[in-house]
């Protein structure tokens, strides 16, 4: 047993950080924030895709680098600690991963190379509305090879060139590949609490589309993918709450109050050390995420969902206790808290609320512990 | 003890509910954009609605007729302001001057200049601001820098504020300075009134995170002031910064803004697993716990209210309704959005549940939890001076203030 990253991975770790430093410093986040556009840096997902990070857990056969999901979850933490604003998580953790999950071989051969050389944006469309995202109540319907509706938000659905769709069909909920250059496609851009990850929403009308996976399985093809994406999302939260933390830190050390370093008081003391508890609770689950994710152990939609509760909880607390530390300067716009408060929100949400995946968890632990009675 | 109206409320709350009805502003024809804090429209409707009450003597109920107001009692203002609360007409532009600053102003100065400030401010034609905080002192407003200068009948005022609500749109100005830095920090402050037009004093409006700029820095650049315009006695203007922080924390602590109805109404319309949100069990706990700590606070202030009507000032036991309300509006607004799920994400008027109003709740909230008194300074309030626990270890005690430490 081993519970860290490896030398190497610590040292792509190392490596990310630094570059991402230099190309994704906070002045890039905040241009896109004041000119969201598309919602992204597209010369900054260029270069990142120049690292080869797209392939970085995507198998040599599909023109990936195969190295692992450790290896991704470990870029996963320096793009969340630096909010790099690029189309990284829809495309990898969710686009590529509905492909690798549910794509036949021939969709595989045809779309993840294009996704590892960094040449496609992909997305992932589920939500329809406000609610917690329900399979049996889709509205958007694929029938005779077409699909009909409206998804929204879809992050990225403005930079996307090709969306997986969740719809409903004559045999279930079913995922759909759809190619968003076709003329019955409409998009406009959705303006949300974090600007600096593009959203859309998008009108299919009879758009033509082909189904991945099974047809009626596409509910739980879906909540696979989610697994897949929920630990990875974990880690960018991890990076991110790490960041707040650090930033609250440094505060502490050189604001005075009455005399005296704000970090001199219990008050905020006990805070960053609550804050840090918190970083510890989401790492420690993301880390046992990372480990189910990469050997596909059973317990992995177990520990997905309890990284996906912990770090979601973990940046909430870190982004507004981060605020709170910084006094009147943290609830400016001129001062970066906000893009942090605002990421930890967008990453919450984009795979489903806490709520939502608070009740897996608990029946995954059900199912867990049912399966362990059987097997003693 | 009774929280009923007794039979005189009642028929004031019929009386003033039926006025209320037939008076108020019809805010229905702004779209929701104008229906904001701030937007030009929406200031202007509430100065209206302000000239209307105060034509019919219910701008300022509880003030004494002298100071311009109608004499009435705090219970009276108080059941006004519910039911204007109820008819969905409350405004918060002339809160920081009717309710924080101006009775603090003139339980220190009666003059006939000061007096003649009042109508101004009860018609809503006036808006006032609060120019305490400073880049190196928001908690510690006692550590305040900008200095006065005595020169001959005037002072000469020299230094920065910051954070200050509304002072973009204000007329006027309470103004926190230091006038002897060679005394411990409480003992050197002076307070006077300022007119924001006055030459030298420049407004800067802050942007926030919530993307509006109603804080603002306000620089001022030899601004002379004259000494008529003190307020209570040079290095004596603690007692007034006193006044108004207790005024502001007691009026915050009464909560503004969504309430648990609106929460209820959103969860009432959103789907969920089965039914409606308000259907799920996790959401029904949660929501319990949030009327409880939202209905304290209402309820606080009614007790509050009856030892104002006693003639009681605002304790520091009010600090605890001001926590309650800002970290629960935060709760709240994190909660609304979640229960959207990605749709929550959404913040535009006409993409979002309820406009957007959550949305732009839980951007604003982390402000609410640092104006009027930091959570953490409201909890020392509430250890030392409800509780009577022990003070920090100050550094800051009995040295004069140019010796005290200063960091950044
Ligand atoms: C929305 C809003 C409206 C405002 N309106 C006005 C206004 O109209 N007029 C005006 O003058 N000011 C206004 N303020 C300023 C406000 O009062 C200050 O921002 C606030 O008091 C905090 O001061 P600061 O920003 O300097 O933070 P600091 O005082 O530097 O505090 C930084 C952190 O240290 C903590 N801290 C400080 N001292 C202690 C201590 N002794 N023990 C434990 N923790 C401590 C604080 O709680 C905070 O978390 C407003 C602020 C906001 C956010």
């Amino acid at each position: 047993m081993n519970f860290d990253y490896t030398d190497e991975q610590k040292s792509l770790k190392d490596e990310a950080r630094r570059f991402l430093a230099a190309v994704s410093p906070l002045t890039a986040v905040r241009a896109v924030l004041e000119e969201p556009g598309i919602g992204h840096d597209p010369a900054l997902w260029k270069r990142i895709c120049e690292q080869g990070w797209c392939g970085a857990a995507i198998p040599e056969g599909y023109g990936g680098l195969g190295m692992g999901y450790v290896d991704l979850c470990a870029l996963a933490e320096e793009l969340g600690r630096s909010l790099a604003p690029v189309p990284f998580a829809s495309t990898i953790y969710q686009f590529a991963e509905a492909l690798v999950i549910a794509g036949n071989e021939e969709q595989k051969q045809r779309l993840l190379p294009l996704v590892s050389a960094g040449e496609i944006i992909g997305t992932l469309a589920a939500s329809e509305g406000p609610g917690v995202l329900r399979s049996d109540a889709l509205k958007v319907r694929y029938v005779d090879g077409k699909l009909s509706g409206t998804k929204v938000p879809v992050i990225d659905g403005l930079a996307a060139n090709w969306a997986i769709v969740l719809a409903a069909s004559d045999e279930g909920s079913v995922l759909v590949l759809v190619d968003l250059s076709q003329g019955s496609v409409q998009r406009e851009v959705v303006a949300t609490l974090d600007p600096t990850r593009g959203a859309a929403r998008i009108h299919f009308d009879g758009a033509a589309g082909e189904v991945i996976g099974q047809a009626g399985q596409g509910a739980q093809l879906l909540a696979r993918v989610q697994d897949h994406a929920a630990v990875l999302l974990a880690f960018e939260q991890v990076g991110g709450a790490d960041r707040c933390l650090e930033m609250a830190r440094d505060y502490a050390l050189e604001r005075y109050a009455f005399g005296r370093q704000i970090g001199s008081y219990q008050a905020i003391k006990h805070k960053l050390a609550d804050m840090f508890i918190a970083n510890e609770v989401g790492r420690a689950n993301a880390y046992y995420g990372a480990w189910a994710l990469s050997t596909q152990a059973p317990e992995l939609p177990l520990a997905a969902a309890a990284a996906r509760v912990a770090a979601s909880a973990a940046y909430w607390q870190a982004s507004k206790e981060n605020i709170q530390t910084h006094g009147g300067i943290g609830f400016t716009w001129e001062a970066d808290c906000h893009l942090f408060y605002r990421r930890a929100r967008h990453l919450g949400l984009v795979v489903g609320a806490p709520r939502d995946w608070k009740r897996r968890l608990a029946t995954r632990i059900e199912q867990q512990v049912a399966a362990e009675g059987i097997a003693a | 003890m009774n929280f009923d109206d007794n039979p005189e409320e009642a028929a004031y709350r019929a009386e003033v509910r039926a006025w209320i009805e037939g008076n108020a502003p019809d805010l229905s024809v702004l779209t929701a954009e104008e229906r904001r804090t701030w937007h030009p429209a929406h200031k202007e409707a509430a100065r209206q609605w302000q000239v209307v009450k105060a034509d019919a003597g219910y701008a300022c109920i509880s003030w004494p007729r002298e100071w311009g107001g109608s004499g009435g009692t705090n219970i009276q203002e108080a059941i006004f302001n519910q039911e204007e609360a109820r008819a969905g007409v409350q405004f918060t532009y002339f809160m920081t001057g009717l309710h924080f600053l101006l009775p603090a102003l003139l339980e220190h100065n009666q003059d006939e200049l000061t007096l003649s400030l009042i109508p101004s401010a009860v018609r809503g034609d006036k808006i006032w601001c609060q120019l305490f905080s400073e880049p190196s002192s928001g908690s510690d407003s006692a550590g305040a820098r900008c200095a006065a200068v005595r020169d001959g009948d005037d002072w000469v005022i020299n230094g920065q504020k910051v954070w200050n609500s509304g002072a973009q749109a204000s007329d006027y100005g309470l103004l926190l300075t230091r006038t002897n830095p060679d005394v411990p920090k409480h003992k050197g402050l002076t307070v006077f009134w300022v007119d924001m037009t006055t030459p030298g004093l420049e407004v800067r409006p802050i942007k926030m995170m919530s993307g509006d700029a109603e804080l603002n820095e306000v620089f001022l650049t030899d601004v002379r002031i004259p000494d008529c315009q003190r307020v209570g006695e040079i290095d004596g203007g603690w007692a007034v910064v006193i006044s108004t922080l207790m005024n502001e924390r007691a009026a915050l602590g009464s909560g503004t803004g969504l309430s648990w109805r609106d929460v209820m109404a959103l969860a009432r319309q959103t789907p969920s697993w089965e039914g409606t949100v308000m259907d799920d069990p996790a959401f029904r706990e949660w929501f319990a716990d949030y009327y409880i700590r939202t209905e304290a606070v209402r309820l606080t202030s009614f007790r509050t209210l009856s030892s104002l009507s006693r003639g009681e000032a605002p304790g520091p036991e009010s600090s605890a309704g001001k926590l309650l309300w800002s970290n629960s509006t935060q709760d709240m607004s994190s909660q609304a959005v979640d229960l959207l799920d990605m749709s929550g994400l959404l913040v535009d008027a006409e993409d979002a549940a309820a406009n957007g109003a959550f949305q732009h709740r839980f951007l604003w909230a982390p402000g609410l939890r640092l104006g009027g008194g930091t959570d953490e300074i409201l909890k020392n309030v509430i250890a030392e001076r409800v509780l009577g626990l022990p003070g920090d270890v100050r550094l800051d005690k009995g040295v004069p203030f140019r010796e005290i430490p200063s960091g950044r």
